[in-house]
C-alpha cells in the first residue's frame, strides 16, 4: 500500500475518530458506515460493506456510556474496510485477518481513549483557576485541545494500524491454508450471536419482548424458505 | 405557578450554542466530565448578561458552568437551555443554581441512555441490517442508517435546546412526556422484532450459496438452499444464550476476538 493511500486511509481514521465521542458524534463513525466508506476508498465499497456488517454486529453490544471503557470501533473500521478491500489471494481469509485486526485496533483504541481522557483531566486541572475566574478564551482551548488531541489520537492509531497489519495480512492470507466456507461459516455465527445477545439484553426486558423476536426470525426464516 | 413567557433566544445565539454542543464532550475527562463542554455551549448566552463579556456577571457564570456535569450528550442540550435560561433571568441565587445543575445530571443520564444508546442506536443499526439482508447495496444502507438515525439525533438535540430555554428551572417537568417515558419501550419491542427478522436475512446473504459438506447434506433435506444459514443461526443461538448467562462478566466482543485468534490461528498453523 503507497504511503499516499495510507494518509487517506489516516485521514479518514482521524474523522471517524473524533466522531465517536468527541465531534459531531452523528455515528459516521458506526462500522456499518465507517468500512464502507473505507472500501470506497478503496475502491471497493461492497467489500467495504461486508466488512462492515460483520464489525457492526460485534459493535451492537458496545454502548458508549459515559465514563465506560470500551472498544472504539470508529478507526477499528476504516482500518478493517481497508485491510479487507486491499487484499491479495483468497477474499475469506482475507476477511478473517481484517476482522482480526479491527478488533485488536478498537481494544488498543479504547485504551487510546482512556489515557485521552486522563490527559484532558490533566489538562483541566491544570486550567481550574482560569475556570474559576470565568475565562472563555481558556474554555474554549480546552475544547480544542481536547478535539485536537482526539484527531491526532485517531489519525496515528489509524496510519499505525494500516502500517502494521497490511503487510502482516498479506503475509497470513498468503500462508493461511483455512477452509473458505468453514471461515464464513464460524465468523457469520460469531457476528449473529453477539448481535443477537446484545439485542437481547437491551430490550428483551419490554413487554412481550421475547415474542417479538421470536416473531421476527419467524418472519426472517420464512422468508429463507421460500427462495 | 405558571412559567413566565420566556425571553427570546436570537437565532443566531442559539445557532451557535446548537455547533458548540456537537463538540460538548470534546474535553471530556474523568474529573469534570461534560462540564467544560457545558460551560462552552452556554458561553453564547451568556454573552447577553449586564456588562456583556467583560462583565463580572459573565465571567462568575462562565465560572459556575464549566463546574462537574454528567448527562447523556444529546440531552444536556435540555440542560444547556435551562442553564442559559437562568443564568440570564438572574433571579436564581448562584448557589441554587449550581444545585439545579446536579440535578439535572441524573434525570438527564437515565433517559438519555435509554432512549438513544439502548433504544434508537441499536433499532436504526438493525434497520440497516434489515435492508443489507434484504439487499440494498453500500450506499442505500449508508445513507439509511445516517438519515434516520441523525433525524432522530439532530431533532433530540433542537428540542432539548428549545424545551431548556422556554421552561428554564421548570424544565424537569418536559422529561416526563410520553415520548421520552414511553419512546424506549417500543423501540425495545422494535429492536427484538428486526433482530429476528435481520439476522438470518443478513447472514444468508453474507454466506451465499456456501459449499459446505454440511450445507449440501443439509440442503437436500427441508431446510433448501439456505440449510447453513439455519445451522449457523442454531449455533449463533447457543453462543449468544451463553452470552446473555454470562452477561457482566465477560463481554462478547473479547470472546469474539478469543474465536477469531483461534481461527486465525488455525488457518495458518493447518
Amino acid at each position: 500500500m503507497t504511503l499516499t493511500m495510507i494518509l487517506s486511509f489516516a485521514l479518514l481514521g482521524a474523522f471517524m475518530g473524533l466522531d465517536v465521542v468527541s465531534f459531531p458524534q452523528a455515528m459516521f463513525s458506526r462500522p456499518i458506515v465507517a468500512s464502507t466508506l473505507a472500501g470506497t476508498l478503496g475502491g471497493s465499497a461492497s467489500d467495504g460493506l461486508l466488512a462492515g456488517v460483520f464489525l457492526e454486529m460485534m459493535a451492537l453490544e458496545t454502548l458508549p456510556v459515559g465514563a465506560s471503557r470500551y472498544p472504539e470501533w470508529g478507526t477499528a473500521s476504516v482500518v478493517g474496510g481497508a485491510l479487507y478491500v486491499s487484499r491479495h489471494g483468497d477474499a475469506t481469509s482475507a476477511l478473517l485477518f481484517a476482522m482480526l485486526g479491527a478488533m485488536i485496533t478498537a481494544w488498543v483504541g479504547g485504551w487510546s481513549m482512556y489515557l485521552l481522557r486522563r490527559l484532558n483531566g490533566r489538562w483541566t486541572k491544570r486550567a481550574l483557576p482560569a475556570l474559576e475566574a470565568g475565562n472563555a478564551r481558556v474554555v474554549t482551548w480546552l475544547q480544542m485541545r481536547g478535539l485536537a488531541a482526539d484527531w491526532i489520537r485517531s489519525f496515528a492509531l489509524t496510519a499505525i494500524a494500516i502500517a502494521l497489519l497490511v503487510p502482516l495480512t498479506a503475509f497470513a492470507v498468503a500462508n493461511g491454508h483455512g477452509d473458505s466456507a468453514t471461515i464464513r461459516a464460524v465468523l457469520v455465527a460469531v457476528a449473529a450471536s453477539i448481535a443477537g445477545s446484545a439485542a437481547w439484553k437491551l430490550s428483551h426486558g419490554a413487554k412481550h419482548g421475547p415474542l417479538f423476536f421470536i416473531g421476527g426470525l419467524a418472519v426472517g426464516c420464512a422468508m429463507l424458505l421460500r427462495d | 405557578m405558571e412559567t413566565p413567557a420566556p425571553p427570546s433566544l436570537r437565532f443566531l445565539t442559539g445557532a451557535r450554542m446548537f455547533v458548540r454542543m456537537l463538540a460538548v464532550q470534546a474535553s471530556w475527562n474523568y474529573e469534570t466530565m461534560l462540564g467544560t463542554g457545558i460551560g462552552f455551549s452556554v458561553e453564547p448566552a451568556l454573552r447577553a448578561l449586564p456588562g456583556g463579556r467583560g462583565g463580572a456577571p459573565y465571567h462568575a457564570a462562565l465560572a459556575r458552568e464549566t463546574h462537574y456535569f454528567n448527562a447523556h450528550p444529546y440531552l444536556a442540550a435540555v440542560a444547556v437551555g435551562a442553564l442559559a435560561r437562568v443564568e440570564l433571568d438572574g433571579t436564581m441565587p448562584p448557589a441554587q443554581i449550581e444545585r439545579f445543575r446536579i440535578a439535572l445530571c441524573g434525570p438527564l443520564g437515565s433517559v438519555g441512555d435509554r432512549l438513544v444508546w439502548a433504544g434508537w442506536l441499536p433499532f436504526t443499526v438493525l434497520v440497516a441490517l434489515l435492508a443489507y439482508g434484504l439487499g440494498a447495496g453500500p450506499v442505500l444502507v449508508g445513507t439509511l442508517f445516517l438519515v434516520l438515525y441523525n433525524a432522530g439525533h439532530v431533532a433530540l438535540r433542537i428540542w432539548g435546546l428549545r424545551t431548556g430555554w422556554t421552561h428554564g428551572m421548570r424544565v424537569a417537568g418536559s422529561l416526563a412526556k410520553p415520548i421520552l417515558r414511553q419512546g424506549p419501550e417500543y423501540l425495545a419491542r422494535a429492536v427484538m422484532l428486526l433482530c429476528g427478522l435481520a439476522l438470518p436475512l443478513a447472514a444468508a446473504r453474507i454466506l451465499g450459496h456456501s459449499s459446505m459438506p454440511i450445507a449440501e447434506v443439509a440442503r437436500k433435506s427441508v431446510l433448501g438452499p439456505h440449510a447453513l444459514v439455519f445451522l449457523l443461526l442454531a449455533m449463533a443461538a447457543l453462543l449468544g444464550t451463553a452470552l446473555v448467562k454470562l452477561h457482566g462478566r465477560l463481554d462478547g466482543w473479547r470472546v469474539a476476538l478469543l474465536i477469531v485468534v483461534l481461527l486465525a490461528l488455525h488457518s495458518v498453523a493447518s
